[in-house]
């Protein structure tokens, strides 16, 4: 009985050796100045999720240190050597733009500590330089734009204006919008970074009559120019199209009516008939007030998916190897249904299309009206060496 | 380009000029009569437009929304005169740079903690959400030709007043040279506020008129602010109609570069307009103090 | 008010200083905060860049809008070097200084013949320019800008380089400010028209003063690409030509410390504020105010005095 007891204690002290006794995850986010609504709608839904688990990732109690970037580069850059040196997170998730991951992403991965975007997928990361601990739940940045640009050309448009910011991000946008699409391009129009008004931009796409218009302007540019393409009365005769983020919730309450009848694509929609998204919109509705966005469902998928991977290797989380695997294995439940990783641990999943019109309450918001892809994997997995 | 894209880029570049010349009225008088550099110019523009957004959130009518936004603002500007900057007239410009600056980030913070980090939502007047048939075959957005008939009736107001009324002739004193107008018996702390209430009006204006196409966040009075000093610069210090052609200028050249340059060079069209015009006159176009 | 052209020499306690300093890295890494010696060779790195702008503001009253397109154009040149192998930070450092210094030669000789406000909005333009042609290379990285493949120097080592660095900086100022050259440009500060009916070459001072600075602003730059591993657009943008102008004066405008003392507060209260309130640069605003009503002479100008 002594020797037992002296052996249950061993086995237990040997255990409770490498289990941790909470986790604590470094949320870097863009949560001040115009693109802070974008990281407030994706801690938002972390929380959310925290909330469900009774505050406990993969039942162990979670701590969250949230720290905003302000959108810099060199802000993020400080604040992540501040969470992995002196706070010592053990994951980190949160940050909204893609230059401020790839000015991290580094010091992260050196650091030996998983990263599960909730928002940036750039394309560095899905290919050559795939990494394994960076984890995407949301998408690759191209994926948006694949998907519009499969709708418009299987629905028959054969000459589509294409307006963007001029800077690489754009242009990879364009370029990700024409790999589905092989139509004539009608005029393809940068615009300065930041740009308030497209007055004239305005007055040359009517010049060219294109039959649609397919645009790539996040945040503010996005909102201005959609005000003003109907004001400038194109949206009744020429159909625009967006990619997801730049047609969600935070764009929609900003440019109201002028909105309805853009098409987008989107991974995740509110109106998803599955349970667990049921259960997301109404407590993210009852707790926040709002309809969510999909940056919201990407938070709180990567809550669930940092749970799920914790409890599979009972919190142990000084065993990255194990880690890795449980959480590649993404064994969840998303908001947006079926989820899995690529081997370059981005998703392979469906996209859908959607319409911003007027709900039944007289809101105006996304309306799922069909399924563009299905198991659509990003274009540069087969770069990465991986597995 | 047809004749119509032509005259659609014209009616663009004369709009945005207008709407910058609201912008760099005030502006331009602050810096002309109290010799002051106001970054929080951009601040009052801000907080026009969000005034604007609130007040047609509650009360649904626009033209309650832009008088309130105006009002609003002009109040809140003439405070800010008497408070704060009042204790920089007669300090070096770099303390104005620094004071005016943390003004802008008490205002944003102040904003966000009132009303959220998301966009507010400013919508177009139904009747006016459209464009207009100006010829057969011309359309243009109503809207935007409110905006250059308020542009012309202020800029027309404020010629006036500026060159046929006492007040106006005060003003002119003040900018061409401070002194000499106290010396000669203007109130010149009453003048100092009301040209900065004027100025906040004229922002709020600006901010509440083009609410409808603009986004209105925190933050957005940074970006249309440089644009500003750009006009007051080639314009000419102190000088309304110095302003108003600068306005112009900037507007139409700004259009005209993204419609007929590469984007690269269309971006840094308006500082080369700039450059210009300071090499063949240093000081800009129409300086008030010569 | 009798305005003196002469820096003095420090007191013993900015040695003082200096000693702490040196000794920083050993005392952090006993703690276990290896975290802040990033932080305080950050601090150090935008000292010398303040430090840098304030030579032209403080000494030679010129107020330019545009420096951090000499400061982005540092970083840049390390990036764009180490991007073709070359990492050394002695072959790197160098060449980012002899790059900036074109530039600012460039721009100060079309800029500077303007005055006031006229010569803050042509620096600016400048700087935009600058900003936009970068931003929009795709070989430059353009949004999202160029990472280094490696540091080429330790931590602590960059650490001890920095404040090396910033010794001379210091120093250097100080001896330029009390030469000939110096006085001059503060001449030129008090009085461009006397200096000038005096027979000074006032044009060729201020550019030389502006080339200095450029250059020096290079040089920090390319010590913060080799501090974050990367260069970005935000570096070349106007509100980092905003953000070392708001050093400058906070820390006292022609102030001998000025620069550092400016940059070290302003990048301390970020530090200690940001992570508690998300509302945190409504303090900022108010500190800021309050010193700039409350200390004309700027945090380094309070010091002096009290």
């Amino acid at each position: 009985m002594k020797t037992g007891s002296v052996a249950l204690a061993l086995a237990l002290a040997m255990t409770s050796a490498h289990a941790a006794d909470k986790v604590k995850v470094g949320f870097l986010s863009t949560l001040s100045g115009p693109g802070g609504a974008l990281g407030v709608d994706i801690e938002d839904g972390f929380k959310l999720a925290l909330k469900s688990t009774g505050n406990k990732l993969g039942g162990l109690p979670a701590e969250l240190v949230v720290v905003d970037d302000q959108q810099n580069p060199d802000v993020a850059k400080q604040a992540t050597d501040r969470l992995l040196k002196r706070d010592k997170v053990d994951l980190m998730t949160g940050i909204v733009f893609s230059n401020i991951m790839l000015a991290v992403g580094p010091t992260i991965f050196d650091a030996k500590t998983f990263y599960v975007s909730a928002n940036a997928g750039p394309s560095q990361y899905a290919g050559a330089q795939c990494n394994p601990y960076f984890f995407n739940v949301a998408w690759q940045n191209d994926n948006l734009h694949e998907a519009v640009g499969k709708h418009v050309a299987e629905k028959g448009f054969k000459n589509v204006a294409l307006v963007a910011p001029n800077y690489p991000a754009g242009k990879d946008a364009l370029t990700g919008f024409k790999r589905y699409y092989n139509g004539k391009v009608a005029d393809e129009i940068y615009t300065k970074l930041g740009q308030l008004d497209y007055a004239a931009e305005l007055a040359q796409i009517r010049a060219t009559k294109p039959d649609a218009v397919y645009i790539f302007l996040p945040g503010g540019m996005g909102i201005n120019f959609i005000k003003q393409y109907a004001a400038a009365g194109l949206a009744k005769d020429v159909p625009l199209f967006g990619p997801g983020f730049s047609a969600d919730e935070d764009v929609i309450r900003a440019a109201g009516d002028a909105m309805n009848g853009m098409y987008n694509a989107s991974q995740w929609a509110h109106d998803l008939p599955n349970a667990e998204n049921r259960k997301f919109v109404a407590d993210f509705e009852r707790e926040y007030g709002r309809l969510p966005s999909l940056y919201a469902s990407q938070g709180y998928d990567a809550a669930l998916l940092i749970d799920a991977a914790v409890r599979k290797v009972k919190g142990n989380l000084d065993d990255k190897e194990a880690l890795r695997a449980a959480l590649a294995s993404a064994d969840f439940k998303s908001v947006r249904g079926a989820f899995k990783f690529n081997r370059n641990h981005y998703p392979v999943q469906d996209y859908y299309l959607r319409v911003v019109e007027k709900d039944a309450k007289g809101r105006v918001t996304n309306r799922t009206v069909g399924t563009i892809f299905k198991d659509h994997a990003d274009a540069y997995a087969n770069e990465c060496a991986m597995k | 380009m047809s004749a119509a894209l032509a005259a659609e880029q014209a009616l663009n570049g004369l709009q945005l000029g207008l709407m910058l010349f609201l912008m760099a009225a005030g502006l331009t008088l602050v810096l002309g009569i109290m010799d002051t550099i106001n970054l929080a110019h951009g601040s009052l523009y801000m907080t026009g437009a969000y005034l604007a957004a609130a007040t047609y959130a509650a009360a649904g009518s626009f033209l309650v929304a832009v008088a309130a936004a105006v009002v609003g603002t002009a109040l809140i500007g003439a405070l800010l005169e008497m408070t704060v900057l009042r204790a920089l007239y007669r300090r070096d410009h770099l303390s104005q740079v620094l004071a005016t600056f943390a003004i802008i980030l008490i205002a944003n913070e102040a904003i966000r903690m009132t009303w959220g980090p998301q966009p507010l939502a400013l919508p177009t007047p139904r009747a006016l959400s459209g464009p207009v048939e100006l010829l057969p075959g011309f359309l243009y957005p109503a809207w935007r030709l409110v905006l250059i008939a308020a542009g012309l009736g202020v800029a027309v107001l404020l010629f006036i007043l500026v060159t046929y009324t006492r007040a106006g002739m005060r003003v002119r004193a003040g900018a061409s040279n401070r002194e000499m107008a106290e010396v000669m018996g203007v109130d010149v702390k009453r003048l100092f506020t009301v040209v900065f209430a004027i100025g906040a009006a004229l922002c709020a204006l600006a901010g509440a008129l083009l609410g409808p196409l603009l986004a209105v966040q925190v933050g957005m009075g940074e970006s249309i602010l440089i644009l500003a000093f750009v006009v007051v610069v080639i314009g000419g210090i102190g000088s309304i109609r110095g302003a108003f052609v600068g306005a112009l200028l900037v507007g139409i050249v700004d259009t005209a570069g993204r419609a007929l340059l590469v984007p690269a060079l269309a971006s840094i069209a308006i500082y080369v307009l700039m450059a210009a015009v300071l090499f063949w006159k240093p000081q800009g176009l129409f300086p008030a103090r010569g | 008010m009798k305005v003196s052209l002469h820096t003095p020499a420090a007191g013993w306690w900015w040695a003082a200083v200096a000693a702490m300093l040196a000794a920083f890295p050993t005392i952090a890494a006993n703690f276990g905060q290896e975290y802040y010696i990033g932080l305080a060779t950050r601090m150090l790195v935008f000292g010398i860049a303040a430090t840098s702008l304030n030579l032209l503001v403080g000494y030679g009253g010129m107020v330019s809008f545009g420096h951090a397109a000499f400061f982005g154009t540092g970083a840049y040149a390390v990036a764009a070097l180490a991007d073709r192998g070359v990492s050394a930070p002695w072959i790197t450092w160098p060449l980012a200084m002899a790059l900036a210094a074109m530039l600012a030669l460039a721009i100060g000789a079309a800029a500077l013949r303007t005055r006031g406000l006229y010569f803050i909005m042509i620096t600016l333009a400048f700087a935009q320019m600058v900003f936009y042609l970068v931003v929009s290379v795709k070989t430059l990285g353009g949004d999202d800008g160029l990472s280094l493949a490696a540091r080429g120097i330790g931590e602590s080592a960059l650490f001890y380089t920095a404040l090396a660095l910033a010794v001379l900086a210091a120093c250097g100022l100080r001896r330029l400010a009390n030469a000939g050259f110096g006085r001059a440009l503060q001449g030129v500060r008090e009085n461009e028209a006397r200096m000038e009916a005096v027979g000074f070459p006032v044009l060729r001072i201020k550019l030389a003063a502006f080339t200095i600075a450029g250059a020096v602003a290079g040089l920090s730059g390319a010590l913060l690409a080799t501090l974050n591993g990367r260069a970005g657009p935000g570096l070349l943008d106007w509100p980092q030509s905003g953000q070392l102008l708001v050093m400058v004066i906070l820390g006292g405008v022609g102030q001998r410390f000025g620069g550092f003392i400016g940059a070290a507060v302003l990048l301390a209260m970020e530090e200690v504020l940001s992570p508690y309130w998300v509302h945190w640069q409504l303090v900022l605003g108010i500190v800021l105010l309050a010193v700039v009503l409350r200390a004309p002479r700027g945090l380094a100008g309070m010091l002096a005095r009290g």
